[in-house]
């Protein structure tokens, strides 16, 4: 039994056609437009009055929510102006009495500001604005309104986990996303990253001596001292530590070098395989990796991982005092003990400081991935994506195509492992199950696989869910839902991950190309493509 | 030269077992006996696995977790028809809970490739398999609604006793009622493919979808039969192992079904005889490597142990032990 080709005809009758969501679908297409924006419309205006029922500022959110959706089919004047400066008066009087916060209205003029940027401004405009707004961000998080069912923004810390974990996913997009491979074990490489920045930055090579060398470690009558010690260029080190401490700046990216390589190394023979044994394959790696880093602690007699207990602390970054002073103390000298200053009446806390890092980061993440998409090896990945039979006869060489789409998807975990490994000082095998790479494909699939910034907003959002939103969320449930007397009480967190499984389906059922897909990726989903199953093209 | 590497490995791994029965043979026996109670559990869920493969060529990542599901059922009627040790046809009891587990797995795998598989026929290819990742995780957590975080027993009616002592081996009841459910449930498929007219249609089905369906085979039905047939065996997975093991819990189907993935790869995906084959080798290994003394790397490594082979197989011989060579690895 194999040999199947899964691409059933395109002809008729014959095609096993998908069942009721097609039908649906059919039905709905073929309604007269008029009939349709008409029918759309009554079900939206529905839908805000029964959410209002629920709680008004929901219905409020709703109700803002697809003025904006309607937004591009207006006609610019009057009625766009008109509807959006309805809205921002509305709720900037709102404001006024008392009843909101002003910065909703803020935020409403910002966002309704973007639509009367020209088109071809637009471009550039639109990812100023929203850097400007996230680098602002820990200055005017205290000001701001709480949002409906979410319930307050997400506070800096999490800021930087959602960051970190926009990085991870705009890495994984290079290989799900651009070539097409399915990587299920992407936290293999998060793994990688965090252990490399934990061991170069930490105490776990420090070993131990007898200060008064004739006695060896087992007789000796004082405190035993780390017997090695090597600093290369690293601040934030806890004085009389010993072990190998290198400078962060230097280890993220050798962190992402060290997981390109893993990358690669994984790569090389699994590569060959089809997509979904190369998705199984993967996952093996992710389920393996982990597993050293737990039984780690005495691999062959060495301790290398420190197993259960993971290895904390971690050097904090910093750029030294004499950068500091060039500077005028711009860049602070170690980011835990660096800030008591206030700027613009916010205090500067070290969350801020590794926040604004984690957005250096993400642009350069983002830079890289833009620039590899639009480069011939980006275009060989999309190629082999499509059709790898017709890419291999174009010339392109598989192998190390698919190869270089591994590191370089690598490379963005490992240096998102690693700072997110120094931003929590610590690192732990229990961190890198299964279910955070496919946390991350979540993010991937959600946003739209192929668009850089589709997959960031997706991995925004699906992270600040993680940490605040889905505690938020069933609080808000708890409190606000009732039916009589009955009142639900309900853990949502320890339902995260079926609430992730749940996103997926979803998203594949109904917008397998994801919110804000790439046009190309879109395409491919709704005109279906023939990836015939290749083993080895170079082979054959 | 790579087949070289992998038949020294293989010729390592008999070396050490060798060295293991000489110096404990008791020991090895026992870790036998447990390595074919696992081996036959996996088999019924490998095999489950192998049925959607061979036909739809889509590693059906959900099964593992309709096998859970199928361990919350058995509990479920245990509990439902009291069974106790000293009951009177408390066997018939038993079968009478698998045939109810069989069913409704059987039921919940049949909706979920008409919900979440079937609208992805023409999809790209790795859109089902990201589908079927999503449906896992919904039924790990429908099994952690229902039944609670911690693990829910079966009602105690396995036999504690020994039957029989040969040598160091004590042989327990264990064992042997496993083997009796799980063979005539085997012998029982091994019908249905090979014998009836459904079982034809499916196999011209997995070889020839666009044949089979000009042929005059419904291919969409075919399908759903094979999901129908790859739930009850997942369901009657469910029942042997919440028999053997006496607890189950909702995220115990996650690792067993990649266990019982691995050993229908390393048997040779889409062919039967391979799953079963595949299954008994893993848990033998799997009984091997937590139990024996010399140089076994023991249980913290199973896991890696179990995809490390499965890494290999794919990797050195991508068809399996049984399955033809082709030259996609399928």
């Amino acid at each position: 039994m194999s040999n199947v080709d899964t691409h059933v005809g395109t002809s008729g009758e014959i095609t096993p056609e998908g069942g009721y969501r097609s039908r649906l679908s059919k039905s709905w297409r073929n309604l007269p437009d008029e009939r349709r924006r008409r029918i759309t419309i009554v079900l939206q205006v529905l839908a805000t009055i029964a959410l209002w029922f629920i709680d008004h500022s929901l219905g409020y959110g709703a109700a803002v929510f697809i003025v904006f959706l309607w937004m591009p089919k207006l006609t610019p004047i009057p009625w766009r102006l008109g509807i959006q400066l309805v809205m921002v008066i509305a709720f900037a009087i709102a404001a006024a009495v008392g009843s909101t916060s002003i910065s909703i209205a803020i935020l409403l003029a910002v966002a309704c500001g973007l639509f009367w940027i020209p088109e071809r401004q637009r471009r550039w405009a639109l990812p100023l604005t929203v850097l400007l707004v996230a680098v602002l961000y820990p200055f005017y998080l205290d000001h701001l309104f709480t949002i409906p069912v979410f319930g307050a923004f997400p506070n800096v810390g999490t800021g930087v986990y959602m960051i970190v974990f926009m990085m991870m996913a705009v890495g994984l997009n290079i290989v799900v996303g651009y070539a097409g491979l399915l990587d299920l074990g992407y936290v293999a490489f998060y793994a990688t990253g965090a252990y490399t920045a934990a061991w170069f930055a930490s105490e776990q090579f420090a070993g131990q001596k007898c200060p008064n060398p004739k006695f060896n470690t087992n007789n000796c009558p004082d405190q035993l001292v780390p017997a090695h010690k090597f600093n290369f260029g690293a601040t934030g080190v806890i004085p009389g530590t010993g072990g190998i401490h290198i400078s962060l700046w230097i280890l993220f990216l050798l962190g992402g070098m060290i997981t390109a390589l893993v990358g690669i190394g994984i790569g090389l023979p699994t590569l060959r395989l089809r997509g979904d044994y190369l998705a199984i394959v993967t996952l093996g790696f992710g389920e393996i990796l982990p597993q050293i880093a737990l039984n780690g602690q005495s691999l062959f007699g060495f301790n290398v991982t420190n197993g259960p207990n993971g290895i904390t602390p971690l050097d904090a970054p910093g750029f030294g005092h004499r950068l500091t002073v060039l500077t005028g103390g711009f860049l602070p000298s170690n980011y835990l003990t660096c800030c008591s200053q206030s700027l613009l009446g916010h205090r500067i806390e070290y969350e801020d400081v590794f926040y604004w890092t984690a957005l250096v980061l993400l642009l350069f993440t983002v830079f890289c991935s833009l620039r590899l998409r639009d480069s011939k090896l980006g275009r060989a990945w999309v190629a082999i994506r499509e059709d790898e039979t017709a890419a291999a006869a174009m010339g392109i060489p598989l192998m190390r195509t698919k190869t270089w789409a591994y590191a370089s998807g690598a490379f963005f975990g490992g240096v998102a492992g690693a700072y997110y490994a120094t931003f929590k000082s610590s690192t732990f095998p229990g961190d890198f199950y299964f279910n955070i790479s496919v946390f991350i494909l979540c993010m991937v699939i959600l946003g739209g696989m192929g668009n850089v910034w589709g997959v960031m907003v997706g991995a925004a959002f699906l992270a600040y869910l993680n940490q605040e939103g889905l505690a938020n969320t069933g609080a808000w449930i708890n409190t606000n839902i009732h039916f009589g007397g009955w009142h639900p009480n309900i853990d949502v967190p320890l339902y995260a991950s079926g609430i992730y499984g749940l996103i997926i389906l979803i998203v594949m059922l109904f917008r397998p190309e994801g919110l804000l897909p790439s046009r190309r990726r879109s395409a491919e989903f709704h005109e279906g493509v023939h990836d015939t199953p290749l083993y080895d093209v170079t082979h054959v | 030269m790579v087949s070289l590497i992998g038949l020294a490995l293989v010729g390592l791994v008999v070396f050490w077992l060798i060295v293991n029965l000489i110096k404990t043979p008791d020991d090895f026996g026992q870790n036998t006996l447990i390595g074919i109670t696992n081996g036959s559990i996996y088999a019924l869920i490998a095999l489950g696995y192998t049925l959607v493969y061979g036909i739809l060529e889509l590693i059906n990542f959900a099964h593992g977790d309709v096998f859970m599901l199928g361990g919350m059922f058995a509990v479920t009627f245990g509990d439902m028809f009291g069974l106790h040790t000293g009951q009177t046809g408390l066997w018939l009891l038993v079968v009478v809970v698998l045939l109810l587990s069989m069913l409704c797995c059987a039921v919940i795998n049949a909706t979920i490739e008409f919900i979440a598989y079937r609208p992805l026929r023409n999809a790209p290819r790795l859109a089902p398999l990201i589908t079927a990742i999503g449906v896992s995780f919904i039924l790990e957590d429908i099994g952690l609604i229902w039944k609670g975080p911690s693990y829910v027993n079966f009602p105690d009616i396995l036999p504690s006793s020994t039957i029989v002592t040969i040598g160091g081996i004590q042989i327990g009841w264990q064992t042997p009622i496993v083997v009796m459910f799980t063979v005539p449930v085997l012998l029982i498929l091994l019908y249905l493919v090979q014998r009836t007219k459904q079982g034809k249609a499916m196999r011209a089905t997995a070889q020839d979808m666009d044949a089979s369906a000009i042929m005059g085979i419904n291919v969409n039905r075919t399908i759903s039969f094979t999901f129908v047939l790859a739930g009850a065996l997942a369901g009657a997975a469910g029942l042997v192992y919440a028999l053997a093991e006496g607890s189950v819990r909702f995220d115990q189907g996650f690792e067993l079904g990649l266990i019982a993935f691995t050993a229908a790869v390393l048997g040779g995906i889409g062919n039967l005889a391979g799953a079963v084959l595949g299954a008994l080798l893993i848990g033998l290994i799997q009984a091997y490597n937590e139990g024996l003394s010399w140089h076994a790397p023991g249980s913290n490594w199973t896991d890696s142990i179990v995809f490390t082979i499965l890494i290999l197989i794919l990797v050195f011989r991508p068809a399996g032990l049984l399955g033809e060579q082709t030259p996609e690895g399928g």
